[in-house]
Protein backbone atom coordinates (compact mmCIF):
# COMPACT_ATOMS: atom_id res chain seq x y z
CA UNK A 1 0.00 0.00 0.00
CA UNK A 2 2.92 2.35 0.92
CA UNK A 3 4.24 3.84 -1.92
CA UNK A 4 7.49 6.33 -2.52
CA UNK A 5 7.47 9.74 -3.01
CA UNK A 6 10.29 11.46 -5.26
CA UNK A 7 9.74 15.38 -5.96
CA UNK A 8 11.71 16.94 -9.02
CA UNK A 9 12.81 20.40 -9.32
CA UNK A 10 9.50 22.03 -7.29
CA UNK A 11 8.85 25.47 -7.53
CA UNK A 12 5.89 26.45 -5.71
CA UNK A 13 4.11 30.11 -6.00
CA UNK A 14 1.42 32.50 -3.77
CA UNK A 15 0.66 34.84 -7.07
CA UNK A 16 3.70 36.46 -7.77
CA UNK A 17 5.71 35.83 -4.40
CA UNK A 18 8.02 32.78 -5.43
CA UNK A 19 7.51 30.89 -2.05
CA UNK A 20 9.82 27.94 -2.59
CA UNK A 21 12.67 26.96 -5.13
CA UNK A 22 13.87 24.07 -6.38
CA UNK A 23 13.26 21.37 -4.12
CA UNK A 24 14.06 17.61 -5.22
CA UNK A 25 13.85 15.02 -2.18
CA UNK A 26 12.95 11.36 -2.27
CA UNK A 27 10.84 9.65 0.31
CA UNK A 28 10.80 5.71 0.43
CA UNK A 29 7.95 3.69 1.45
CA UNK A 30 7.48 2.97 5.37
CA UNK A 31 9.36 5.61 6.33
CA UNK A 32 9.06 8.78 8.48
CA UNK A 33 10.50 11.79 6.64
CA UNK A 34 10.56 15.04 9.25
CA UNK A 35 11.04 18.44 7.60
CA UNK A 36 12.34 20.61 9.68
CA UNK A 37 13.76 24.85 9.60
CA UNK A 38 12.71 28.02 10.19
CA UNK A 39 9.38 29.73 10.48
CA UNK A 40 8.29 30.66 6.21
CA UNK A 41 10.96 28.51 4.87
CA UNK A 42 8.27 26.37 3.17
CA UNK A 43 8.76 23.47 4.79
CA UNK A 44 4.22 23.36 5.26
CA UNK A 45 3.91 24.58 1.62
CA UNK A 46 6.56 21.95 0.53
CA UNK A 47 4.11 19.28 2.33
CA UNK A 48 0.78 20.66 0.92
CA UNK A 49 2.24 20.22 -2.50
CA UNK A 50 2.61 16.75 -1.83
CA UNK A 51 -1.10 16.16 -2.13
CA UNK A 52 -1.85 19.18 -4.08
CA UNK A 53 -3.38 20.91 -1.65
CA UNK A 54 -1.55 23.94 -2.05
CA UNK A 55 -3.37 25.10 -5.01
CA UNK A 56 -6.70 25.51 -2.60
CA UNK A 57 -5.27 28.80 -1.44
CA UNK A 58 -6.32 31.22 -3.81
CA UNK A 59 -3.40 32.32 -6.54
CA UNK A 60 -1.21 29.42 -5.42
CA UNK A 61 0.35 27.51 -7.92
CA UNK A 62 2.93 24.87 -8.45
CA UNK A 63 5.83 23.66 -10.98
CA UNK A 64 7.96 21.16 -11.54
CA UNK A 65 7.11 16.89 -10.57
CA UNK A 66 6.04 15.09 -7.84
CA UNK A 67 5.67 11.09 -8.61
CA UNK A 68 3.88 8.63 -6.61
CA UNK A 69 5.48 5.46 -7.67
CA UNK A 70 6.41 7.25 -10.68
CA UNK A 71 3.46 8.38 -11.52
CA UNK A 72 3.02 12.23 -11.71
CA UNK A 73 0.59 13.73 -9.32
CA UNK A 74 0.68 17.30 -11.17
CA UNK A 75 0.33 15.80 -14.71
CA UNK A 76 -2.51 17.88 -16.65
CA UNK A 77 -4.79 14.52 -16.49
CA UNK A 78 -4.78 14.29 -13.11
CA UNK A 79 -7.74 15.17 -10.82
CA UNK A 80 -6.48 16.33 -7.15
CA UNK A 81 -9.55 14.96 -5.86
CA UNK A 82 -8.64 11.19 -7.01
CA UNK A 83 -4.74 12.46 -5.53
CA UNK A 84 -6.09 13.43 -2.23
CA UNK A 85 -7.80 10.67 -1.60
CA UNK A 86 -4.48 8.51 -2.18
CA UNK A 87 -2.46 10.93 -0.10
CA UNK A 88 -4.29 11.68 3.34
CA UNK A 89 -3.42 14.42 5.46
CA UNK A 90 -3.36 15.74 9.23
CA UNK A 91 -3.33 19.30 9.92
CA UNK A 92 -2.03 21.52 12.63
CA UNK A 93 -5.11 22.45 14.57
CA UNK A 94 -7.19 19.18 15.47
CA UNK A 95 -10.29 19.54 12.99
CA UNK A 96 -13.20 17.48 13.31
CA UNK A 97 -16.30 18.20 11.46
CA UNK A 98 -18.34 19.66 14.37
CA UNK A 99 -21.88 18.50 12.65
CA UNK A 100 -20.74 14.69 12.81
CA UNK A 101 -20.55 11.96 15.70
CA UNK A 102 -17.16 10.38 16.27
CA UNK A 103 -18.03 7.44 14.11
CA UNK A 104 -19.67 9.71 10.98
CA UNK A 105 -16.02 11.87 11.06
CA UNK A 106 -13.89 8.82 11.15
CA UNK A 107 -16.11 7.25 7.85
CA UNK A 108 -16.60 11.12 6.56
CA UNK A 109 -14.40 10.41 3.70
CA UNK A 110 -16.38 6.88 2.65
CA UNK A 111 -19.42 7.93 3.31
CA UNK A 112 -19.22 11.50 1.52
CA UNK A 113 -17.55 9.31 -1.38
CA UNK A 114 -20.67 7.68 -1.56
CA UNK A 115 -20.09 4.34 0.79
CA UNK A 116 -23.86 3.54 2.11
CA UNK A 117 -23.42 0.09 3.58
CA UNK A 118 -23.70 0.93 7.72
CA UNK A 119 -21.75 -2.81 8.39
CA UNK A 120 -18.91 -1.85 6.45
CA UNK A 121 -18.35 1.34 7.84
CA UNK A 122 -18.44 0.14 11.25
CA UNK A 123 -15.97 -2.01 10.50
CA UNK A 124 -13.70 0.72 9.00
CA UNK A 125 -14.46 3.07 12.09
CA UNK A 126 -13.58 0.50 14.67
CA UNK A 127 -10.33 -0.81 12.20
CA UNK A 128 -9.28 3.13 12.04
CA UNK A 129 -9.87 4.21 15.65
CA UNK A 130 -7.97 1.35 16.65
CA UNK A 131 -5.37 2.26 14.46
CA UNK A 132 -5.33 5.76 15.65
CA UNK A 133 -4.98 4.26 19.08
CA UNK A 134 -8.31 5.81 20.03
CA UNK A 135 -10.82 2.81 19.80
CA UNK A 136 -10.88 2.31 23.65
CA UNK A 137 -11.09 5.74 24.75
CA UNK A 138 -14.19 6.26 22.48
CA UNK A 139 -15.76 2.62 21.48
CA UNK A 140 -18.60 3.63 24.13
CA UNK A 141 -19.47 6.75 22.96
CA UNK A 142 -19.26 6.60 19.14
CA UNK A 143 -22.38 8.72 18.51
CA UNK A 144 -21.36 11.41 20.51
CA UNK A 145 -20.05 14.58 18.77
CA UNK A 146 -16.12 14.74 17.56
CA UNK A 147 -15.98 18.27 18.92
CA UNK A 148 -16.60 16.57 22.87
CA UNK A 149 -12.94 15.25 22.96
CA UNK A 150 -9.88 16.67 24.60
CA UNK A 151 -7.59 18.40 22.11
CA UNK A 152 -5.08 14.78 22.18
CA UNK A 153 -8.05 12.95 21.22
CA UNK A 154 -9.70 14.81 18.27
CA UNK A 155 -6.57 15.49 16.68
CA UNK A 156 -6.08 11.10 17.00
CA UNK A 157 -9.59 11.40 15.67
CA UNK A 158 -8.16 13.72 12.24
CA UNK A 159 -5.35 10.61 11.99
CA UNK A 160 -8.13 7.95 12.22
CA UNK A 161 -10.12 9.85 10.14
CA UNK A 162 -7.34 10.35 7.35
CA UNK A 163 -6.04 6.45 7.59
CA UNK A 164 -10.16 5.09 6.95
CA UNK A 165 -9.96 6.22 3.45
CA UNK A 166 -6.80 4.04 3.36
CA UNK A 167 -4.21 6.17 1.86
CA UNK A 168 -0.71 5.56 0.14
CA UNK A 169 0.84 8.31 2.30
CA UNK A 170 0.26 10.69 4.97
CA UNK A 171 1.55 13.86 5.57
CA UNK A 172 1.43 15.43 8.90
CA UNK A 173 1.65 19.07 9.75
CA UNK A 174 2.56 19.95 12.68
CA UNK A 175 0.41 17.49 14.31
CA UNK A 176 1.21 17.71 17.95
CA UNK A 177 2.08 21.85 17.81
CA UNK A 178 -1.69 22.56 19.22
CA UNK A 179 -0.68 19.45 22.11
CA UNK A 180 0.47 18.84 25.51
CA UNK A 181 2.90 16.04 25.90
CA UNK A 182 1.47 13.27 27.09
CA UNK A 183 -0.83 13.33 23.92
CA UNK A 184 1.96 14.49 21.56
CA UNK A 185 3.84 11.32 22.96
CA UNK A 186 0.57 9.37 22.12
CA UNK A 187 0.67 10.67 18.80
CA UNK A 188 4.27 9.78 18.27
CA UNK A 189 4.01 6.31 19.69
CA UNK A 190 1.33 6.49 16.72
CA UNK A 191 3.34 7.21 14.14
CA UNK A 192 5.74 4.45 14.98
CA UNK A 193 2.90 2.34 14.38
CA UNK A 194 1.26 3.25 11.50
CA UNK A 195 4.83 3.70 9.63
CA UNK A 196 4.41 -0.34 9.50
CA UNK A 197 1.82 0.82 6.93
CA UNK A 198 1.98 4.30 5.40
CA UNK A 199 4.65 6.83 4.05
CA UNK A 200 5.17 9.42 6.45
CA UNK A 201 5.69 13.10 6.00
CA UNK A 202 5.55 15.21 9.03
CA UNK A 203 6.74 18.72 9.52
CA UNK A 204 7.61 19.78 12.58
CA UNK A 205 9.26 22.59 14.62
CA UNK A 206 10.18 20.05 17.07
CA UNK A 207 13.63 18.92 16.63
CA UNK A 208 13.85 16.66 19.42
CA UNK A 209 10.30 15.45 17.55
CA UNK A 210 11.71 14.89 14.45
CA UNK A 211 14.94 13.27 16.00
CA UNK A 212 13.25 10.56 17.85
CA UNK A 213 10.18 10.20 14.97
CA UNK A 214 11.85 10.08 12.07
CA UNK A 215 13.98 8.09 9.71
CA UNK A 216 15.37 11.10 7.54
CA UNK A 217 15.38 14.48 7.99
CA UNK A 218 14.78 16.72 5.75
CA UNK A 219 16.61 21.14 6.58
CA UNK A 220 14.52 23.64 4.57
CA UNK A 221 16.24 27.32 5.52
CA UNK A 222 15.66 30.86 3.61
CA UNK A 223 18.62 32.59 1.47
CA UNK A 224 17.43 35.71 3.31
CA UNK A 225 14.22 38.09 3.85
CA UNK A 226 11.80 37.94 1.01
CA UNK A 227 13.99 35.59 -0.92
CA UNK A 228 12.51 31.85 -1.69
CA UNK A 229 13.14 28.76 1.13
CA UNK A 230 15.16 25.94 -0.14
CA UNK A 231 15.58 22.57 0.72
CA UNK A 232 19.11 22.63 2.28
CA UNK A 233 19.85 19.09 3.25
CA UNK A 234 18.41 15.66 3.44
CA UNK A 235 19.94 12.80 4.75
CA UNK A 236 19.32 10.32 7.50
CA UNK A 237 17.96 11.71 10.88
CA UNK A 238 21.14 10.38 12.70
CA UNK A 239 23.31 12.50 10.78
CA UNK A 240 21.96 14.66 10.44
CA UNK A 241 21.90 15.54 13.70
CA UNK A 242 25.25 14.11 15.03
CA UNK A 243 27.23 15.04 11.63
CA UNK A 244 25.53 17.54 9.05
CA UNK A 245 27.16 18.36 5.91
CA UNK A 246 25.75 22.05 5.66
CA UNK A 247 26.95 24.52 8.09
CA UNK A 248 23.52 25.81 8.26
CA UNK A 249 21.75 22.78 8.99
CA UNK A 250 24.37 22.40 11.85
CA UNK A 251 23.49 25.90 13.41
CA UNK A 252 19.88 25.50 13.30
CA UNK A 253 20.02 22.13 15.42
CA UNK A 254 22.31 23.58 17.47
CA UNK A 255 20.19 26.40 18.56
CA UNK A 256 22.50 29.16 17.71
CA UNK A 257 19.46 30.78 15.25
CA UNK A 258 15.88 29.70 14.23
CA UNK B 1 21.91 40.75 40.95
CA UNK B 2 20.26 43.84 42.37
CA UNK B 3 17.22 43.78 40.10
CA UNK B 4 16.53 40.18 40.81
CA UNK B 5 15.97 41.45 44.62
CA UNK B 6 14.42 44.38 43.64
CA UNK B 7 11.55 41.57 41.59
CA UNK B 8 11.40 39.34 44.61
CA UNK B 9 10.18 41.91 47.08
CA UNK B 10 6.46 42.29 47.73
CA UNK B 11 4.88 45.08 46.38
CA UNK B 12 4.33 47.81 48.87
CA UNK B 13 1.80 49.59 49.49
CA UNK B 14 2.12 52.58 47.40
CA UNK B 15 2.61 51.02 43.87
CA UNK B 16 -1.38 50.34 43.61
CA UNK B 17 -3.18 53.46 43.77
CA UNK B 18 -7.01 54.13 44.73
CA UNK B 19 -9.16 54.89 41.55
CA UNK B 20 -9.06 58.59 41.42
CA UNK B 21 -12.49 60.82 41.45
CA UNK B 22 -11.85 62.35 37.92
CA UNK B 23 -12.18 58.07 36.95
CA UNK B 24 -14.67 57.37 39.43
CA UNK B 25 -17.07 60.13 38.18
CA UNK B 26 -16.58 58.98 34.17
CA UNK B 27 -17.68 56.08 35.11
CA UNK B 28 -20.93 56.72 36.72
CA UNK B 29 -21.81 58.99 33.90
CA UNK B 30 -20.70 56.33 31.71
CA UNK B 31 -23.22 54.07 33.46
CA UNK B 32 -26.26 56.23 33.84
CA UNK B 33 -25.55 57.17 30.59
CA UNK B 34 -25.93 53.47 29.05
CA UNK B 35 -28.89 52.48 31.14
CA UNK B 36 -31.14 55.72 30.45
CA UNK B 37 -30.51 54.76 26.36
CA UNK B 38 -31.01 51.42 27.10
CA UNK B 39 -34.92 52.60 28.43
CA UNK B 40 -35.58 55.00 26.18
CA UNK B 41 -34.87 52.60 23.44
CA UNK B 42 -36.89 49.71 25.26
CA UNK B 43 -39.87 52.38 26.10
CA UNK B 44 -41.26 52.50 22.78
CA UNK B 45 -41.58 48.86 22.03
CA UNK B 46 -42.87 48.27 25.55
CA UNK B 47 -45.38 50.33 25.11
CA UNK B 48 -46.59 49.31 21.72
CA UNK B 49 -46.80 45.87 22.74
CA UNK B 50 -48.83 46.91 25.82
CA UNK B 51 -51.13 49.39 23.70
CA UNK B 52 -51.96 46.59 20.88
CA UNK B 53 -52.37 43.77 23.45
CA UNK B 54 -54.65 46.01 25.86
CA UNK B 55 -57.00 46.71 22.93
CA UNK B 56 -56.55 43.97 20.75
CA UNK B 57 -55.77 41.00 23.00
CA UNK B 58 -59.65 40.14 24.47
CA UNK B 59 -60.97 39.49 20.85
CA UNK B 60 -58.12 37.22 19.76
CA UNK B 61 -59.78 34.96 22.94
CA UNK B 62 -62.57 33.98 20.58
CA UNK B 63 -62.33 30.54 19.17
CA UNK B 64 -64.37 32.18 16.47
CA UNK B 65 -61.60 34.97 15.86
CA UNK B 66 -59.09 32.13 14.27
CA UNK B 67 -61.75 29.73 13.11
CA UNK B 68 -64.03 32.26 10.53
CA UNK B 69 -63.64 34.52 7.97
CA UNK B 70 -65.78 38.29 8.10
CA UNK B 71 -67.82 37.15 4.74
CA UNK B 72 -71.05 38.21 5.15
CA UNK B 73 -70.53 40.83 8.14
CA UNK B 74 -71.00 44.46 7.39
CA UNK B 75 -69.28 47.01 9.39
CA UNK B 76 -71.61 47.11 12.13
CA UNK B 77 -71.78 43.45 13.32
CA UNK B 78 -68.91 42.19 15.97
CA UNK B 79 -68.46 38.43 15.65
CA UNK B 80 -67.00 36.65 12.88
CA UNK B 81 -62.36 35.95 12.57
CA UNK B 82 -59.57 36.69 10.75
CA UNK B 83 -58.93 33.45 9.57
CA UNK B 84 -59.16 34.41 5.68
CA UNK B 85 -55.87 36.77 6.92
CA UNK B 86 -54.05 34.37 8.76
CA UNK B 87 -54.47 32.07 5.83
CA UNK B 88 -53.71 34.84 2.90
CA UNK B 89 -50.57 35.85 5.44
CA UNK B 90 -49.19 32.19 5.71
CA UNK B 91 -49.31 31.53 2.06
CA UNK B 92 -47.90 34.72 1.12
CA UNK B 93 -45.20 34.21 3.30
CA UNK B 94 -44.39 30.25 2.54
CA UNK B 95 -44.64 30.78 -1.27
CA UNK B 96 -42.12 33.80 -0.98
CA UNK B 97 -39.79 31.73 1.28
CA UNK B 98 -39.87 28.64 -0.94
CA UNK B 99 -39.00 31.16 -4.16
CA UNK B 100 -36.44 33.12 -2.28
CA UNK B 101 -34.72 30.91 0.25
CA UNK B 102 -33.12 28.78 -2.21
CA UNK B 103 -31.69 31.38 -4.42
CA UNK B 104 -30.75 33.39 -1.70
CA UNK B 105 -28.46 30.38 -0.07
CA UNK B 106 -27.20 29.78 -3.71
CA UNK B 107 -26.27 33.15 -4.01
CA UNK B 108 -24.55 33.54 -0.56
CA UNK B 109 -22.69 29.97 -1.50
CA UNK B 110 -21.24 31.35 -4.79
CA UNK B 111 -20.08 34.68 -2.84
CA UNK B 112 -18.45 33.00 -0.52
CA UNK B 113 -17.00 29.56 -2.06
CA UNK B 114 -16.52 30.34 -5.45
CA UNK B 115 -16.88 34.17 -6.82
CA UNK B 116 -14.55 35.31 -3.62
CA UNK B 117 -13.25 38.81 -4.78
CA UNK B 118 -13.78 38.10 -8.63
CA UNK B 119 -15.60 41.49 -9.84
CA UNK B 120 -18.96 39.41 -10.96
CA UNK B 121 -18.92 38.58 -6.87
CA UNK B 122 -18.51 42.42 -6.39
CA UNK B 123 -21.68 43.41 -8.62
CA UNK B 124 -23.57 40.77 -6.80
CA UNK B 125 -22.78 41.97 -3.61
CA UNK B 126 -23.16 45.94 -4.43
CA UNK B 127 -26.84 44.51 -6.06
CA UNK B 128 -27.44 43.20 -3.02
CA UNK B 129 -26.67 45.75 -0.71
CA UNK B 130 -28.75 47.99 -2.92
CA UNK B 131 -32.06 45.62 -2.95
CA UNK B 132 -32.03 45.69 0.68
CA UNK B 133 -32.26 49.72 0.88
CA UNK B 134 -35.49 48.98 -1.63
CA UNK B 135 -38.36 50.36 0.03
CA UNK B 136 -41.79 48.09 -0.06
CA UNK B 137 -43.66 49.92 -2.12
CA UNK B 138 -40.40 49.85 -5.04
CA UNK B 139 -40.75 46.25 -4.71
CA UNK B 140 -44.25 45.89 -5.02
CA UNK B 141 -44.65 48.48 -8.25
CA UNK B 142 -41.83 46.90 -9.83
CA UNK B 143 -43.69 43.84 -9.74
CA UNK B 144 -46.93 45.52 -10.75
CA UNK B 145 -45.17 47.26 -13.99
CA UNK B 146 -43.33 43.91 -14.65
CA UNK B 147 -46.12 41.07 -14.00
CA UNK B 148 -48.98 43.23 -14.27
CA UNK B 149 -48.57 46.03 -16.67
CA UNK B 150 -46.26 44.43 -19.01
CA UNK B 151 -47.19 40.41 -18.89
CA UNK B 152 -50.70 40.85 -18.61
CA UNK B 153 -50.94 38.44 -15.10
CA UNK B 154 -54.14 39.21 -12.60
CA UNK B 155 -53.50 41.20 -9.51
CA UNK B 156 -53.03 38.03 -7.25
CA UNK B 157 -51.43 36.64 -3.66
CA UNK B 158 -48.50 35.34 -6.09
CA UNK B 159 -48.14 38.50 -7.18
CA UNK B 160 -47.45 39.85 -3.09
CA UNK B 161 -44.97 36.87 -3.28
CA UNK B 162 -42.91 37.88 -5.75
CA UNK B 163 -42.57 41.42 -4.50
CA UNK B 164 -41.58 39.52 -0.86
CA UNK B 165 -39.24 37.51 -2.79
CA UNK B 166 -37.38 40.87 -3.83
CA UNK B 167 -37.46 42.09 -0.13
CA UNK B 168 -36.03 38.66 1.73
CA UNK B 169 -33.22 37.41 -0.75
CA UNK B 170 -31.20 40.38 0.65
CA UNK B 171 -31.62 39.71 3.97
CA UNK B 172 -31.16 35.78 3.28
CA UNK B 173 -28.06 36.14 1.20
CA UNK B 174 -26.26 38.62 4.10
CA UNK B 175 -26.91 36.41 6.74
CA UNK B 176 -26.08 33.17 4.93
CA UNK B 177 -23.11 34.87 3.56
CA UNK B 178 -21.52 35.94 7.10
CA UNK B 179 -22.54 32.45 8.35
CA UNK B 180 -20.31 31.01 5.67
CA UNK B 181 -17.61 33.08 5.94
CA UNK B 182 -17.38 32.14 9.91
CA UNK B 183 -17.53 28.34 8.94
CA UNK B 184 -13.24 27.58 9.46
CA UNK B 185 -11.50 26.82 6.25
CA UNK B 186 -9.63 24.29 8.11
CA UNK B 187 -13.04 22.39 7.85
CA UNK B 188 -13.46 22.79 4.37
CA UNK B 189 -9.09 21.54 4.12
CA UNK B 190 -9.92 18.74 5.87
CA UNK B 191 -12.73 17.41 3.43
CA UNK B 192 -10.18 18.17 0.53
CA UNK B 193 -7.33 16.14 2.08
CA UNK B 194 -10.32 13.10 2.57
CA UNK B 195 -10.59 13.43 -1.44
CA UNK B 196 -14.33 15.08 -1.08
CA UNK B 197 -14.99 17.15 -4.10
CA UNK B 198 -15.47 20.75 -3.04
CA UNK B 199 -19.49 21.04 -4.16
CA UNK B 200 -19.98 18.32 -1.58
CA UNK B 201 -17.79 19.40 0.71
CA UNK B 202 -20.22 22.11 0.21
CA UNK B 203 -23.55 20.61 0.67
CA UNK B 204 -22.31 17.85 3.52
CA UNK B 205 -19.94 19.47 5.47
CA UNK B 206 -20.06 23.68 5.14
CA UNK B 207 -23.82 24.23 4.93
CA UNK B 208 -24.14 21.86 7.75
CA UNK B 209 -21.95 23.69 9.92
CA UNK B 210 -23.69 26.88 9.44
CA UNK B 211 -27.67 25.71 9.33
CA UNK B 212 -28.73 26.65 12.60
CA UNK B 213 -27.46 29.99 11.72
CA UNK B 214 -29.32 29.93 8.53
CA UNK B 215 -32.49 29.08 9.97
CA UNK B 216 -32.52 31.88 12.19
CA UNK B 217 -31.95 34.25 9.68
CA UNK B 218 -34.53 32.62 7.41
CA UNK B 219 -37.40 32.76 10.16
CA UNK B 220 -36.57 35.89 11.25
CA UNK B 221 -36.76 36.90 7.04
CA UNK B 222 -40.37 35.04 6.74
CA UNK B 223 -41.49 36.92 10.37
CA UNK B 224 -40.53 40.37 8.58
CA UNK B 225 -42.12 39.97 4.96
CA UNK B 226 -45.65 38.43 6.58
CA UNK B 227 -45.52 42.58 8.33
CA UNK B 228 -45.28 44.16 4.67
CA UNK B 229 -47.73 46.23 3.91
CA UNK B 230 -47.22 47.95 0.76
CA UNK B 231 -47.23 44.55 -1.39
CA UNK B 232 -50.38 43.52 -0.81
CA UNK B 233 -52.37 47.52 -1.49
CA UNK B 234 -50.59 47.33 -4.36
CA UNK B 235 -50.65 44.04 -5.34
CA UNK B 236 -54.16 42.03 -4.76
CA UNK B 237 -57.54 43.20 -3.76
CA UNK B 238 -59.10 42.91 0.21
CA UNK B 239 -61.53 40.39 0.57
CA UNK B 240 -63.68 39.25 3.38
CA UNK B 241 -63.82 35.73 2.09
CA UNK B 242 -61.37 32.81 2.35
CA UNK B 243 -59.06 32.13 -1.12
CA UNK B 244 -56.79 29.49 -0.96
CA UNK B 245 -55.69 29.86 -4.61
CA UNK B 246 -52.65 32.24 -4.58
CA UNK B 247 -53.36 32.82 -8.41
CA UNK B 248 -56.50 34.10 -8.82
CA UNK B 249 -58.69 36.47 -6.76
CA UNK B 250 -58.36 38.79 -3.96
CA UNK B 251 -57.13 36.97 -1.01
CA UNK B 252 -57.04 38.69 2.45
CA UNK B 253 -54.11 38.82 5.11
CA UNK B 254 -53.66 40.51 8.25
CA UNK B 255 -51.64 43.82 7.35
CA UNK B 256 -54.10 44.15 4.37
CA UNK B 257 -56.98 43.65 6.48
CA UNK B 258 -55.66 46.13 9.11
CA UNK B 259 -55.67 48.68 6.94
CA UNK B 260 -59.26 47.88 5.38
CA UNK B 261 -60.91 48.02 8.40
CA UNK B 262 -59.16 50.99 9.75
CA UNK B 263 -61.88 53.10 7.58
CA UNK B 264 -64.34 51.33 9.50
CA UNK B 265 -64.68 54.24 12.17
CA UNK B 266 -66.75 52.63 14.32
CA UNK B 267 -66.04 49.95 18.00
CA UNK B 268 -66.32 47.12 15.14
CA UNK B 269 -63.99 48.10 13.07
CA UNK B 270 -61.67 48.82 15.98
CA UNK B 271 -62.01 45.35 17.13
CA UNK B 272 -61.10 44.09 13.79
CA UNK B 273 -57.49 46.58 13.46
CA UNK B 274 -56.59 45.68 17.00
CA UNK B 275 -57.33 41.76 17.05
CA UNK B 276 -55.88 41.77 13.74
CA UNK B 277 -52.69 43.32 14.70
CA UNK B 278 -52.81 41.16 18.03
CA UNK B 279 -52.62 38.23 15.54
CA UNK B 280 -50.02 39.41 13.50
CA UNK B 281 -47.56 40.05 16.55
CA UNK B 282 -48.86 36.49 17.77
CA UNK B 283 -48.00 34.68 14.31
CA UNK B 284 -44.74 36.32 14.09
CA UNK B 285 -43.81 35.46 17.54
CA UNK B 286 -44.50 31.91 16.71
CA UNK B 287 -42.17 32.00 13.88
CA UNK B 288 -39.50 33.16 15.71
CA UNK B 289 -40.06 30.70 18.23
CA UNK B 290 -40.17 27.96 15.91
CA UNK B 291 -37.26 29.09 14.40
CA UNK B 292 -34.94 29.33 17.12
CA UNK B 293 -36.35 26.00 18.17
CA UNK B 294 -35.14 24.69 14.85
CA UNK B 295 -31.71 26.15 15.49
CA UNK B 296 -31.17 24.84 18.90
CA UNK B 297 -31.91 21.35 17.54
CA UNK B 298 -29.38 21.63 14.68
CA UNK B 299 -26.98 23.63 16.52
CA UNK B 300 -23.21 22.17 17.04
CA UNK B 301 -23.37 19.65 20.17
CA UNK B 302 -20.49 18.96 22.09
CA UNK B 303 -21.95 16.73 24.48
Amino acid sequence: MAKRIDVKDLNLFYGKFHAVDGVSLAVPPRNVTAFIGPSGCGKSTVLRSLNRMHEVIPGARAEGKVLLDGEDIYASTVDPVSVRRTIGMVFQRPNPFPTMSIRDNVVAGLKLAGERNGKKLDEVAEQALRGANLWAEVKDRLNRPGGGLSGGQQQRLCIARAIAVQPDVLLMDEPCSALDPISTLAIEDLIQELKKDFTIVIVTHNMQQAARVSDQTAFFNLAGVGQPGRLVELDDTERIFSNPTQKATEDYISGRFG
Amino acid sequence: MSTATDLNRPAAPPAFQEINSSRRFKNRLATILVGLTFVLALAPLVWLLITVIAKGFQYVLNADWWQKSLAGLTSRQFGGGVYHAIIGTLLQGLICAVIAVPIAILVAVYLVEYGKQSRLAKAVTFTVDILSGVPSIVAALFIYALCITTLGMPRSAFAVSLALVLLMIPVVVRTTEELLKIVPDELREAAYALGVPKWKTIVKIVIPTAMSGIITGISLAIARVMGETAPVLVLVGYTTFINYDPFGGSMASLPLLMTSERLTTNEVGEARVWGAAVTLILIITVFNLLGSLISRLTSLKTK
